[in-house]
């Protein structure tokens, strides 16, 4: 799938983009700087599964496929089933009710570990699968975008961001997370080599990040930050940041102009190329600190 | 007794700076949850002071005995989370369901409570509220809120308070879920951009899954005005109302520095929401 080859020759490289509080600005980042790595064969994986919304930004991309996201689920069968309710008692994510005369499955819940089928003394227990979302892999130009699409009214992402990932190949890949700090962000960044949070000098933003921050470092994974719409809010990150010692790597300034290129789906960088320019740096450095 | 959960799909759009004012207006008639429990910022204007904490169990984690364990690899064979690695359970792959327990013939493994956060019951200048932390990477953030909101129900109850006011986080997955289960209303906050109004409709949808009724708050609205004109239309579409639309106004974010709601500020940002209120207000 080399489309661009990997002219510059370096190693691989995978970059994180998140957040804890969510609207600082990921997509913008991971989208402006996937496309300032395009030369690099670089590969975006949208994996807020919930909200995907890099694809947006790509109104020209040439589909490459989609894929059914399956996890498998219990399907009783009622001919043999003695109703004993072992299967509902030994079900953690109370997934299984048994009555009197039936079995009933909440499939959303069902995390498809298998404990029913282990237990049931009647081997009534047998896996089928269902589709929790969909993988879609897309090109624009040199670029490669994949991401996932949770259905709506489905719980667990897990899954779905594991297989955005698995799709995701590439020299370059860049990781747009969701907000947060549980299971779906961790997931999410689990195997990049480093993390850049994105966050705005707010209360909120502060907040949040800190949180991030303390997610990451449990998981070791190497970090920096970049202020978006630096200007608003108050000094107390920056300060904060000093603090901690943790590097900051770059600030967008709050701009009407930035602002309303993203309202109507557009990188910024592909109009400002001066911007393009940092993104590239901003790379290298992260190439450097985790060197 | 009343619940509306305020949502959005998208994060950022505005729902905490919202609920806060929404909170300031209902002024003691309501109980705030905030169930926006991996990243909680309502304290941060309303300012609690904590009444009573209680404790959080997530899922329980898997612990295997080495001096009981035999490495027959029963359990590293039907994990199906890929959990267990030279005879020992990595926690943060672990997702507690017992099969390892269930295959392990030397009874090696034991299943474990974890702490992983805190729900808190608290008072704050407008009322009640309560709220949680979640511990840094844990899962069952959906359990955790459906804990909150079992408390401020039964707080609401027992203090014959009119209103349950949920402030929700972002997306459509398992924390949003049980944020909206069982709400009488459900308040949409978006934003006028080309990621509000995809988000925007997938909440939507999710919202019709569970026949729930919902209302949409347009923040920001004047930023891109097409793209406004688009969510209204989507909203028509889909049946659900515009119950308020707020200007762009930098008041918000000097509220939020200054820990308060922007109504107690002013502004146009701030008229809009007392108009929102009352367009509420009818509709519960």
């Amino acid at each position: 799938m080399n489309r661009c080859p990997n002219l510059s020759g370096s190693k691989s490289l995978k970059i994180s983009i998140a957040s804890g509080k969510g609207g600082t600005g990921k997509t913008l980042v991971a989208t402006s700087l996937a496309v300032s790595l395009a030369d690099r064969g670089a590969v975006i994986a949208d994996c807020d599964v919930e909200e995907p919304n890099v694809h947006l930004f790509f109104p020209n991309k040439q589909p490459l496929g989609k894929k059914e996201c399956e996890v498998p689920v219990p399907i009783v069968d009622e001919r043999i089933c003695t109703h004993c309710g072992l299967c509902s008692d030994n079900c953690a994510f109370h997934a299984m009710a048994v009555l009197p005369q039936k079995v009933l499955v909440f499939q959303e819940l069902c995390h498809g570990c298998g404990a029913c089928a282990l237990v049931c003394p009647m081997n009534a227990i047998s896996e089928g699968r269902r589709s929790v979302g969909e993988v879609f892999r897309a090109e624009s130009g040199c670029l490669e975008i994949v991401w996932g699409d949770l259905k709506p009214g489905e719980a667990r992402t897990v899954p779905l961001i594991r297989s955005v990932k698995d799709e995701a190949k590439g020299d370059v890949v860049i990781v747009d997370c969701p907000p947060g700090t549980s299971c779906s962000m961790v997931e999410s960044v689990r195997g990049t080599d480093f993390c850049l949070l994105v966050t705005e000098s707010t209360p909120f933003g502060l907040y949040d990040l800190n949180l991030a921050l303390r997610t990451l470092e449990m998981m070791k994974i190497p970090q920096g930050v970049l202020v978006n719409k630096s200007g608003i809010g108050d000094r107390k990150v920056y300060e904060y940041l000093e603090k901690q010692k943790v590097s900051l790597l770059m600030e967008i300034p709050f701009s009407r102009t930035i602002a309303e290129l993203y309202s109507r789906g557009i990188i910024f960088v592909e109009h400002m190329p001066e911007w393009k320019e940092r993104f590239a740096a901003l790379a290298e450095k992260i190439e450097e600190q985790i060197a | 007794m009343k619940q509306m959960a305020v949502v959005s799909g998208k994060g950022g759009t505005g729902k905490t700076s919202l609920v806060a004012s929404l909170a300031a207006l209902a002024c003691g008639r309501a109980v705030v949850a905030d169930c926006d429990v991996d990243a909680p910022d309502l304290h941060l204007i309303l300012q609690p002071t904590i009444q009573e904490r209680r404790e959080f169990f997530g899922m329980k984690r898997a612990f295997i005995d080495e001096s009981k364990c035999t490495k027959c690899g029963s359990c590293t064979d039907h994990c199906r989370f890929e959990a267990v690695h030279d005879f020992q359970v990595d926690p943060a792959l672990c997702e507690g369901c017992g099969v390892c327990k269930l295959v392990c013939p030397s009874e090696a493994v034991v299943m474990i409570d974890r702490l992983s956060g805190h729900a808190y019951i608290s008072n704050t200048r407008f009322g009640p509220m309560v709220h949680a932390e979640l511990f840094p990477g844990e899962e069952a953030s959906g359990k955790l809120v459906s804990m909150v909101r079992e408390m401020a129900r039964d707080l609401a109850a027992f203090q014959k308070r009119e209103l349950v006011l949920i402030d929700g986080s972002p997306g459509i997955g398992c924390p949003v879920i049980a944020s909206l289960t069982g709400v009488d209303l459900a308040l949409v906050v978006t934003e006028p951009t080309i990621s509000g109004e995809h988000d925007l409709d997938r909440v939507l949808k999710v919202s019709e899954h569970f026949g729930i009724k919902a209302q949409v708050c347009i923040n920001k609205h004047d930023l891109n005005l097409v793209a406004a004109q688009h969510i209204e239309d989507l909203c028509l579409e889909r049946g659900a109302a515009v119950a308020g639309k707020i200007p762009f106004d930098s008041s918000v974010v000097d509220a939020m520095v200054h820990s308060k709601p922007v109504v107690e500020l002013g502004g146009p940002a701030a008229e809009a929401i007392h108009g929102l209120w009352r367009r509420l207000e009818e509709l519960l």
